[in-house]
């Protein structure tokens, strides 16, 4: 049992608790996850992607640091692969965080990603619908690159970081894997490299050639929103994403960085006094949540009963085509 | 929701040395073996250990320690556990550690020790066998 004063006044075993049961698909969760969601919507949310080893746990320390110095309380999501193989992980992102291991006003998640239900989706919108719900006023989330389980969390997220390395490509990747399109800021970490103006220049580059401006956007009758068509993300209107040079390791550029940050959070709050962002925000959301319920509800019923059996059954023998099979387990699910 | 639960372990390297190697071969034997294993790194106070393991909230902790202080530092982590009212939390341990010192260390809390030279397969089988999933 976890009860809900414990979460609101944020008990760390009742909330670190509860992380586990929606990790888990403990059937409890979603009970607590309603009772919760009244209390959301106070958070800042923040989500760090970028390729393996560009420094996105030491700039999430680097963050929790300034954030910690400012009065605020920090809550750290740090999702890493699980192996494909033997289903387990190794977490390794609490490494660079070591400093605030401590503290009771920063409380740092690790979780896998498991490959929910077949990997079409995953658990981290609802961790960090609890998150915020228990008062966590700044939530940081630490993804690797762009899955499509991540897209789902980076629509969640008031602002993201996209982390680049110099001299890895990242710069030829970050247009192929859609990342200008995701991103509000771009860390240029690692700047004690070579090559660091050289990735800003490309990055700048790319940003002025793919980058419709909201003006441009006016001029073709575009809607008050900036919509980017391939993540759907709503961003605030007239918002051009900065970049700052960084080097986390010794916190250089991190003050910039906290100064995008305010600026896109400022930016994101003004948007959200506009009735359509906020519905279109809120349309996000909740398409989110309902594909999820889709989903759940197709597996368990596919999974129950040997459903799958049946059906790989008549593939086999070549009885039925995967079409019409699907067709119908759809409507047996839904009673249509 | 369907229900998928993993065994999650803290690896931590409490204490003043420098020797990580072991704690990093048993925390990968562990993700092999299916696990989910949070990693913290070298030189952990037992204050450390247990503020993570309780926000991780993970099913053990598992400490590597090679200097000698074991005698006190894994039994100040399952009292710290127990003040934070997280005594669910099972505590083992490895690395140069005196038989001798074995009953001692299971008579204030520590579930198992694992002497230097045990096969990773053994000590996964301990988990599997005594720990199971919240
Ligand atoms: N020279 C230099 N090294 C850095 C910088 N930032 C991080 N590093 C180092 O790069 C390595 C990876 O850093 P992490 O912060 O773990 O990177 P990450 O993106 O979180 O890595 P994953 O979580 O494994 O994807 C570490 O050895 C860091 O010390 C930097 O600005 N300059
Ligand atoms: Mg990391």
């Amino acid at each position: 049992m976890i009860s809900l004063d414990a979460l609101l006044s944020r008990d760390v075993r009742a909330g670190a608790r509860l992380l586990r049961w929606i990790d888990d698909g403990n059937a409890e969760a979603r009970g607590l996850l309603k009772q919760l969601y009244p209390h959301t919507g106070k958070g800042t949310i923040i989500g760090i992607t970028g390729n393996p080893g560009a420094g996105k746990s030491t700039l999430t320390d680097q963050l929790i640091h300034r954030y910690r110095k400012q009065g605020k309380s920090v809550a750290v999501v740090a999702v890493d692969p699980s192996s494909p193989f033997s289903g387990g992980a190794l977490l390794g992102d609490r490494i660079r965080m070591q400093e605030h291991a401590v503290d009771d006003d920063v409380f740092i998640r690790s979780f896998a990603t498991r490959g929910h239900l077949g990997g079409l989706t995953n658990t981290t919108t609802d961790v960090v619908h609890a998150l915020d719900a228990m008062g966590w006023q700044i939530i940081l989330i630490e993804t690797v690159g762009v899955g499509q389980d991540e897209v789902e969390v980076q629509r969640l997220a008031h602002t993201t970081v996209v982390t680049m390395a110099p001299g890895l490509g990242d710069e030829i990747q970050a247009i192929k894997a859609g990342i200008l399109e995701i991103a509000d800021i771009f860390a240029v970490n690692k700047s004690d490299r070579e090559g660091a103006d050289r990735t800003v220049s490309e990055l700048q580059m790319m940003l002025d050639i793919g980058y419709v401006s909201p003006a441009e956007q006016a001029h073709h009758g575009g809607s008050i929103l900036l919509r980017d068509q391939r993540q759907e993300r709503v961003c605030p209107q007239g918002w051009v994403p900065h970049i700052v040079k960084t080097i986390a390791t010794t916190g250089d550029g991190v003050d910039e960085l906290m100064t995008a940050l305010a600026e896109h959070t400022q930016a994101f709050q003004n948007a959200c006094q506009d009735e359509s962002f906020g519905r279109a925000r809120q349309r996000q959301e909740f398409l989110d949540v309902f594909r999820r319920a889709l989903f759940e509800r197709g597996w368990s019923y596919l999974m129950h009963e040997d459903h799958l059996n049946q059906i790989l059954d008549q593939l086999l023998d070549g009885s039925a085509d995967p079409y019409t099979l699907a067709e119908e387990a759809v409507k047996t699910l839904y009673r249509l | 929701m369907t229900e998928q639960r993993k065994i999650r372990v803290l690896i931590a390297k409490p204490g003043l040395d420098g020797h990580d190697r072991g704690a990093k071969i048993v925390a990968r034997s562990l993700r092999d073996a299916g696990m989910e294993v949070i990693y913290t790194g070298l030189h952990q106070t037992p204050e450390m250990i247990v503020s993570a393991a309780i926000q991780e909230d993970v099913d053990a902790i598992g400490m590597s320690i090679m200097s000698g202080a074991h005698n006190v530092l894994m039994p100040v982590v399952v009292e710290g556990l127990a003040e934070k009212n997280a005594q669910d939390i099972a505590v083992f341990g490895g690395g140069i550690i005196p038989e001798d010192d074995i009953p001692d260390l299971k008579e204030k809390g520590i579930k198992a020790v694992f002497t230097p030279g045990t096969p990773t397969a053994d000590i996964i089988t301990w988990i599997k066998e005594n720990i199971s999933p919240k």
